[in-house]
């Protein structure tokens, strides 16, 4: 019993490393590779490359003044709201398997922190509470422009989670495919064999489903709670120093859990060419595929906040309802009938 | 569930519960309710009802509280505690019907202590199975029932939402 908690705790721990510095790099990475977009060199003066920018921005919003503006009255709810934002993705990464299992003698190693059989439920669960984080710190900051990125992410979260819930759903209904039985645990679905059909199929729902996780992660070009041309940065305007990095760190993080999520259950997550699952390097090479997949998809959230410009909010809101949802539910109905008749 | 982390858990939700209405200011009742659900949400967990927990955390806490927030907000965001209404018939009635369900419960309470059986936990570890399999077969007339009531209910939104833009 203590073992297993110990097991757990370390596992916890590792997972927190890899997560915090992929946050860190992935600033980097976005950082540079919108430079290149924009035909500039990007951050290149801290170290090699420009390297130890991260860690250079991470020692500047450490040792900045904590300032808590005069009129907040509502001091618990504006230091509470960036970290809710913050950890609602890291409690999130729990059920993704992140490698094969590996067993050396007689004793298994999962990695992967838990696996229950509602892990989409429990991720559509925990992410739902970033929006608090959003919507209680434009509150508290008791200033018209947080209160409008406040009420914009309400109803942009709460739309945009109605054709993504859709379309999970049809997922876990396509794990019925084969097996005769659907799965909700993130394991059973990258571990069940897929024809190569259902895989070109699964794909189709890959582009709403990521237009979906652009709006959820409040990425460009679905940025509206924190336009800075019209609420000059919306919910994030009364925070700065170590508060604002959180508030950074909950949106980066975020996308690394949405990129995890569709890469697990588009793309089978830690499966690819050469990996012989139980072996020392099947684990290896597994978690090389895993990461790198992820990375991929991070680099489509990039590139697209490099090239579409942002859409006016009505246009946001006539999107999801007229377009993304009916398209969904099409979907959900074609891949149900795909079920009962395979 | 044994008895011991009922008490602590069915403690909790009657404070939560309680924050809801003693708090001045409606965002802060809006989030003791958020904690009441989540509360709710642990308890039927600990009965190992797993499903029917998460959807109880993804429908109350992470869609309608959010709902009630917006609209709290958008009517009154600023802190302003709210203002009890000087309606005095308003309090005798919610005294008098306060009353009648309160002896109502407590009768079906005194019921159950003597009738009903132990709790079991939820068959199949509470899986998504075991909920939807009976609710799709074994009882799909309540069910389908159950979803007309919310179309209707959607459908009064929607008429009421376009006369008043029709007004205006």
């Amino acid at each position: 019993m203590i073992a297993t908690i110990i097991v757990i705790l370390i596992k916890i721990l590792v997972l927190l490393l890899i997560l915090l510095t992929g946050f860190a790099y992935l600033t980097y990475m976005e950082r540079k590779l919108l430079g290149r977009f924009h035909v500039r060199l990007g951050p290149n003066r801290a170290g090699p490359f420009g390297l130890l920018q991260p860690i250079a921005d991470a020692v500047k919003a450490i040792f900045k003044e904590e300032v808590v503006p005069g009129h907040i009255k509502d001091k618990f709810i504006y230091l509470l709201a960036p970290v809710l934002t913050m950890i609602t993705p890291l409690i999130a990464f729990a059920v993704i398997p992140i490698a094969p299992d590996l067993t050396i003698n007689g004793y298994t190693a999962h990695f992967y922190i838990a696996d229950v059989n509602i892990a989409i439920l429990y991720i559509v669960a925990v992410t739902s509470f970033a929006a608090y984080g959003v919507i209680l710190g434009g509150w508290s900051s008791n200033n018209n422009y947080g209160l409008l990125g406040a009420l914009r992410t309400a109803s942009q979260m709460i739309s945009y989670e109605l054709p993504m819930g859709i379309l999970i759903v049809s997922i876990v209904l396509a794990s019925n495919i084969n097996a005769g039985e659907g799965t909700m645990s993130l394991v059973e679905i990258i571990e069940r064999p897929r024809p190569w059909w259902l895989w070109l199929w699964l794909f189709i729902a890959f582009i709403p489903f990521f237009i979906t996780m652009l709006a959820e992660n409040n990425r460009s070009p679905f940025d509206l709670p924190e336009t800075e041309n019209e609420l000059i940065a919306g919910y994030q305007i009364e925070y700065g120093g170590m508060k604002f990095a959180m508030y950074m760190m909950g949106e980066y993080l975020s996308m690394i859990v949405s990129s995890a999520v569709m890469v697990t259950i588009f793309f089978g997550g830690w499966k690819g060419p050469l990996v012989v699952p139980g072996t020392w390097h099947g684990v290896l090479l597994g978690f090389g595929w895993f990461v790198l997949k992820v990375i991929a998809i991070l680099f489509i959230y990039i590139w697209v906040r490099a090239s579409v410009p942002r859409i006016r909010y009505d246009q946001l809101l006539a999107f999801n309802w007229k377009v993304l949802f009916p398209l969904s539910l099409v979907y959900m109905a074609i891949t149900a009938v795909m079920v009962a008749v395979a | 569930m044994s008895l011991i982390p009922f008490a602590i858990l069915a403690l909790l939700a009657l404070l939560s519960a309680l924050g809801v209405i003693l708090s001045k200011n409606a965002v802060y009742s809006a989030l003791w309710l958020l904690a009441h659900f989540l509360i709710i949400a642990l308890m039927y967990f600990a009965l190992s009802a797993q499903f029917l927990g998460i959807v109880q955390v993804i429908v109350y806490a992470g869609a309608i509280v959010v709902l009630f927030l917006f609209v709290i907000m958008l009517i009154g965001g600023t802190i302003t505690p709210i203002k009890h209404e000087s309606r005095p018939y308003a309090r005798i009635a919610a005294t008098i019907f306060g009353a009648i369900f309160l002896l109502g419960l407590l009768f079906a309470v005194a019921q159950g202590v003597t009738n009903l059986p132990a709790p079991q936990g939820a068959p199949d570890a509470g899986s998504v199975q075991a909920v939807g399999g009976p609710l799709y077969t074994t009882y799909l007339l309540p069910f389908e029932l159950a979803s007309v009531l919310l179309l209707i209910g959607m459908l009064g939104g929607i008429v009421l939402a376009l006369k008043e833009r029709k007004r205006l």
